[in-house]
């Protein structure tokens, strides 16, 4: 399980962080990215489509953030 | 070069001089009793008779706005109130924000957002549904939509609202001009700065059997203060001319948008929305990953290039497009390019010789990993 905390940063950056995370992890790892853009909670799931990977789900965290879940094929 | 019509296009000289004509000819206010007003009326009832003929209206039931915006929010609400004891609206969740505002802002919130699939199709099952339900008062779905260019199958929708005698408002503001006007509608609204007409006009069509009241004690119900009458020509004008050119301007746009869908489905990291087949021949859209869409714009418009967005940060309110959420698209790095009668072959050529690189540039600055 790897976190990846994009809070404060704005599109397309969170999902640049999480992709950085992602390099050279092993396949199944699941990855949460916490975010406070909402355009995020949209663009998550669509890099996983797009990547190849799997959106697992989307969590409202303390503070107003969402922690967003994907699993790296 | 200008790859952003979508809601607005160049004048073309024909529409430029019947705008000049009306300036001439159609300068006194229509609604008073002496020669100079009854020559603007008469160019107003011309008009109004060449957009009845466009949508297979009558010319008495066909209604003048000052902007298509305003045009939507009448019919509306007019329809809305003509359905009394029936409060609740139904609209396909990508839906122009002036259809959503005036059908939450007539019934208190009322709205049931009908949702759209990938191409962004309406859920005819979900219609349907909600269409048992006896409290629905109208149902907005657009012809086609402005940002993705898919179009609707209104026949298939029409035959659900007709079986519910529910009133079915088609907004064809991003249609009209470019395909042939939908032939199944209670009220049907067009905008004619879309179709290369002056801005400032919106058209509404009702059928004799739609029932329509006043909201606003305004004594002109459509238009408080008039249209303009040379930009009501000149609109006029304009839609005449894009119907005569309309099979070959289809033919060339539609090949030219196949051939950028094509080559940006290509390019690593980039998502091409809307329905390939069943969609405007005009509008193409596609997002590209780790691209921030503001300076997207900002490096195609120093290469003298113009482009539309549906980012996040590209809009006034920093909410990502509802058009682009609605069919789950990737929001970021967004490119919706308008093809107006007037763009060549080169221009699209340069485009996509430029846009790779922009996005190539833009991805390296942001530190992004390699696709």
């Amino acid at each position: 399980m790897i976190q990846v905390d994009a809070r404060g940063l704005l599109c397309p950056l969170p999902v640049i962080e999480l992709a950085k995370a992602a390099k050279g992890a092993a396949p199944g790892t699941e990855l949460t990215v916490t975010c406070t853009d909402v355009a995020a909670r949209l663009d998550v799931p669509a890099w996983a489509r797009m990547t190849g990977h799997t959106f697992v789900g989307e969590k409202e965290t303390d503070g107003g953030a969402f922690a967003l879940t994907v699993r790296l094929s | 070069m200008f790859l952003d019509a979508s809601g607005s296009a160049p004048l073309t000289k024909r529409t430029i001089e019947a705008f000049q004509a009306g300036l001439a000819e159609g300068w006194a206010d229509p609604a008073r009793l002496h020669t100079e007003s009854r020559r603007s009326l008469a160019l107003l009832d011309g008009a109004r008779a060449a957009f009845a003929d466009a949508l297979g209206a009558r010319p008495e039931h066909v209604h003048l706005a000052p902007s298509a915006h305003l045009a939507l929010e009448r019919v509306i609400a007019g329809i809305n109130a003509a359905r009394r004891g029936r409060d609740r609206i139904l609209a396909s969740a990508i839906e122009r924000d002036a259809t959503l505002h005036a059908a939450r802002h007539m019934t208190a919130g009322n709205v049931t957002l009908l949702p759209v699939d990938s191409l962004g199709h309406v859920d005819l099952d979900r219609l349907a549904d909600e269409l048992c339900v006896p409290d629905v008062a109208l149902a907005a779905v657009q012809h086609g939509n402005h940002e993705i260019g898919t179009l609707q199958r209104l026949e298939a929708i029409a035959d659900l609202t007709a079986a519910a005698r529910v009133p079915l408002v088609v907004d064809a503001t991003a249609t009209l001009g470019h395909v042939p006007a939908p032939a199944r509608w209670d009220a049907v609204v067009g905008n004619a700065a879309d179709w290369g007409g002056p801005a400032g006009l919106g058209i509404v069509a009702l059928r004799p059997s739609t029932r329509w009241l006043p909201v606003w004690p305004e004594g002109d119900d459509w238009a408080p203060g008039g249209v303009s009458v040379p930009g009501t020509l000149a609109a006029a004008v304009a839609l005449q001319e894009r119907l005569e050119t309309m099979a070959t301007t289809d033919a060339r746009l539609r090949a030219m948008v196949d051939r950028i869908r094509t080559a940006a489905a290509s390019w690593p990291g980039v998502d091409v929305v809307g329905d390939p087949d069943e969609r405007l021949p005009h509008i193409v859209t596609f997002s590209c990953l780790y691209v921030d869409g503001e300076a997207l714009l900002t490096s195609l418009d120093r290469e003298g290039i113009a482009v539309g967005s549906g980012s996040a940060c590209t809009s006034s309110t920093l909410e990502p497009s509802r058009v682009l959420a609605s069919i789950g698209a990737l929001s970021h790095g967004n490119v919706r390019l308008g093809l107006h009668p007037g763009v060549t072959e080169a221009q699209a050529t340069r485009f996509l010789e430029v846009m790779p690189r922009i996005v190539a540039r833009l991805r390296e600055q942001a530190g992004a990993p390699a696709l």
